[in-house]
């Protein structure tokens, strides 16, 4: 009875790589200058895995948000 | 909560992990309203897409035990461990898409044992449906009491401060939504394992300068062992690290323990069966398998760089000493070697996702089993749709109970992973091939698959005491001395299947087959299969099996 209106799973795994991107990429940020206590820290992967899922969550959330028609 | 543990977590760590929990029980709450029947709750309304059965599919194989379990099978055997991913998978997927799955789908069947009692009688289901719920409870504590282990080891959280969290976690989203949390959630677990451990093999090619830098290490490190060799050890016991021959891997894994997990265990059909028609039905195992193939990535090539860049050698849980790490312990160690804040939180909630979803699966695998083919048929016969579904919302949270009590009754046995093959060769092997048998064989009676099924199972049992209490009967039931306890698992489950075959034909030979109208919908033969020639090439579940078999091929070779 309430199927036609069920919001699809790809919305809610946009919501949550979007904000994980959001929290990783910025957590990146403030400690890019911190002193490196894991290997390969110089790469700095917190800000561009970050990015990454920020974009893919951000693609996702939009393309899949309730009432689009999908 | 915590003592001293592997890897100290930032609060952006904690944050993630926090938010993790949140999204699944709010999940649980919000599809709640949409599993108020028992198609709904029990079979997720059967209106899956094919990618979202798939990655289902796929992911309910995916939980912690399986993604630490084998990457420390692969510090200890090395790339042997990917025939797990393999040969013993992408076959048997092929084949439960191609050849099973219309069957399974035709008759509409809500669950294997259901399936059982459709083409023989209630006994054979109703055997197949207590075993099958006797193996999910075990499984599902053995999985809860493995990962708190890890959690102890790695973060230092309190181990049952990890059971009782996750599993009341799970036990709530579970029983408010039924199957559609657990496929949801797996959905979500498939992207957070994937994000949260692809960095690990990045980050570790780089160190070592790529594939051939990392093998070199590992000569370097092991001198005189082979640990990237897929086929070309396995023509004798000793001569690899496993202690297997290429005929246990080919007919033991890949002929039947694969054939009966990936065909018959319910955990996983039951995310094919939710699909929204029966192309999406058949496309789902294969979706599954383009990803399975890939699993290796994030799983044994992290062992393999464990072999490469680890500073200090890994060592079996048994004879572990102050200090020591297990094999079990290489993909924290890992991330920890690799994973700053952020990251870490994103790979432990990977691992936490991992462990949740499993056991969701089982959980929502065993309220069905109980509710539709023990309660409804044996217990109560004639009650309301409405009654099922809150019978199966109780034994989600009574089976969570449970599963708790056999987790702390797991404490108790030294070696985890021998217990949970040694419940895969009991249950699962015989289970093939009755389904099998009974799917592609007119011929096959009612009393046939009863009797073949337990034969099957009983002859796994008494083998596997016989080793136990006679170490000698190892160069019997393994083919030598030198089998160790994955060789015999595989020679154990090969054998069984053979009773199980010879048990069901002798006994249906004897006695009455069931007429062609029963067997309608139900056996090869009496069942019109719908045709896929109107279908462009692309659309047709055959075209990407042939593509799914030759990628396979393909990755043998490379890795010969």
């Amino acid at each position: 009875m309430h199927k036609d209106v069920i919001i699809p799973v790809w919305f809610f795994v946009g919501v949550l790589l979007l904000v994980y991107g959001i929290l990783i990429c910025a957590s990146g940020l403030v400690e890019w200058s911190a002193p490196q206590t894991t290997t390969l820290a110089e790469l700095h992967a917190p800000v561009w895995w970050g990015g990454l899922l920020t974009v893919v969550g951000a693609v996702y959330t939009a393309l899949f948000r309730p009432g689009r028609g999908r | 909560m915590t003592n001293e543990g592997m890897i100290t977590l930032k609060a952006v760590d904690l944050a993630i992990i926090a938010i993790y929990f949140l999204a699944v029980l709010s999940i649980g709450f919000y599809l709640k309203r949409f599993a108020q029947t028992g198609k709904d709750f029990f079979m997720a309304g059967r209106e899956m897409t094919a990618w979202v059965a798939g990655l289902s599919f796929v992911s309910a194989n995916l939980g912690s035990l399986e993604l630490l379990g084998w990457a420390g099978s692969s510090y200890q055997y090395g790339i042997l461990a990917a025939h797990w991913y393999w040969i013993g998978a992408i076959p048997a997927m092929v084949f439960l898409a191609i050849v099973m799955m219309p069957f399974y789908y035709i008759s509409k069947t809500h669950s294997v044992p259901g399936y059982l009692t459709l083409r023989y009688d209630r006994a054979a289901g109703g055997l197949s449906a207590v075993t099958f719920a006797i193996m999910t409870i075990l499984m599902s504590g053995v999985n809860m009491y493995a990962m708190a282990v890890v959690m102890k080891v790695v973060l230092g959280w309190n181990i049952h401060f990890s059971i009782w969290v996750s599993s009341l976690t799970v036990g709530i989203y579970v029983a408010s939504g039924g199957l559609y949390s657990a496929i949801f959630n797996e959905v979500l677990q498939f992207f957070l394992i994937w994000f949260g451990a692809l960095l690990v093999p990045i980050f570790g090619l780089m160190e070592t300068g790529g594939w051939k830098g990392m093998v070199a290490r590992i000569q370097q490190n092991f001198p005189g062992q082979d640990f990237t060799h897929l086929w070309s050890g396995l023509g004798k016991f000793q001569d690899n690290p496993m202690g297997m021959h290429w005929t246990g891997i080919v007919f033991g894994l890949g002929a039947i323990v694969s054939m009966g997990y990936w065909t018959t265990d319910f955990l996983v059909v039951q995310r094919v069966l939710a699909a929204k028609d029966i192309r999406s039905a058949k496309m789902a195992p294969l979706i599954g398998a383009f990803f399975k193939m890939a699993v290796p990535l994030i799983v044994i090539l992290p062992g393999l760089l464990g072999l490469a860049v680890l500073p200090m050698h890994l060592f079996p849980e048994s004879g572990l000493q102050a200090g020591q790490h297990s094999y079990n312990e290489v993909l924290p160690l890992m991330l920890a070697r690799y994973f700053g804040p952020g990251l870490l939180g994103l790979g432990v909630t990977a691992l936490v996702a991992g462990f949740m979803a499993g056991m969701a699966g089982n959980v929502s695998a065993f309220a069905t089993v109980w509710t539709y083919d023990i309660y409804r048929p044996f217990l109560r016969k004639t009650a309301t749709d409405h009654h099922y579904v809150s019978m199966g919302r109780w034994c989600t949270m009574i089976g969570l109970v449970i599963s708790i009590g056999t987790a702390y009754l797991a404490m108790g046995f030294a070696s985890i992973m021998d217990y949970v093959q040694a419940l895969f060769s009991f249950f699962i092997a015989p289970l093939f091939a009755t389904v099998v048998l009974g799917m592609l064989w007119k011929r096959v009676t009612a009393a046939g698959g009863f009797w073949g099924l337990l034969a099957g199972t009983v002859s796994s049992v008494g083998m596997f005491l016989l080793v136990k209490f006679n170490p000698a009967m190892l160069a019997v039931i393994a083919l030598s001395p030198h089998a160790k306890a994955l060789a015999e698992d595989m020679y154990r489950a090969l054998w069984s299947c053979l009773i199980g075959v010879a048990v069901t034909v002798a006994v249906s030979l004897m006695t009455k087959p069931k007429t062609e109208s029963e067997l309608k919908g139900l056996v090869y033969g009496s069942t019109v299969l719908p045709k896929e020639g109107d279908l462009p090439l692309t659309k047709r579940p055959l075209f990407w099996a042939v593509v799914v078999l030759a990628i396979f091929v393909i990755l043998q070779w490379i890795f010969w």
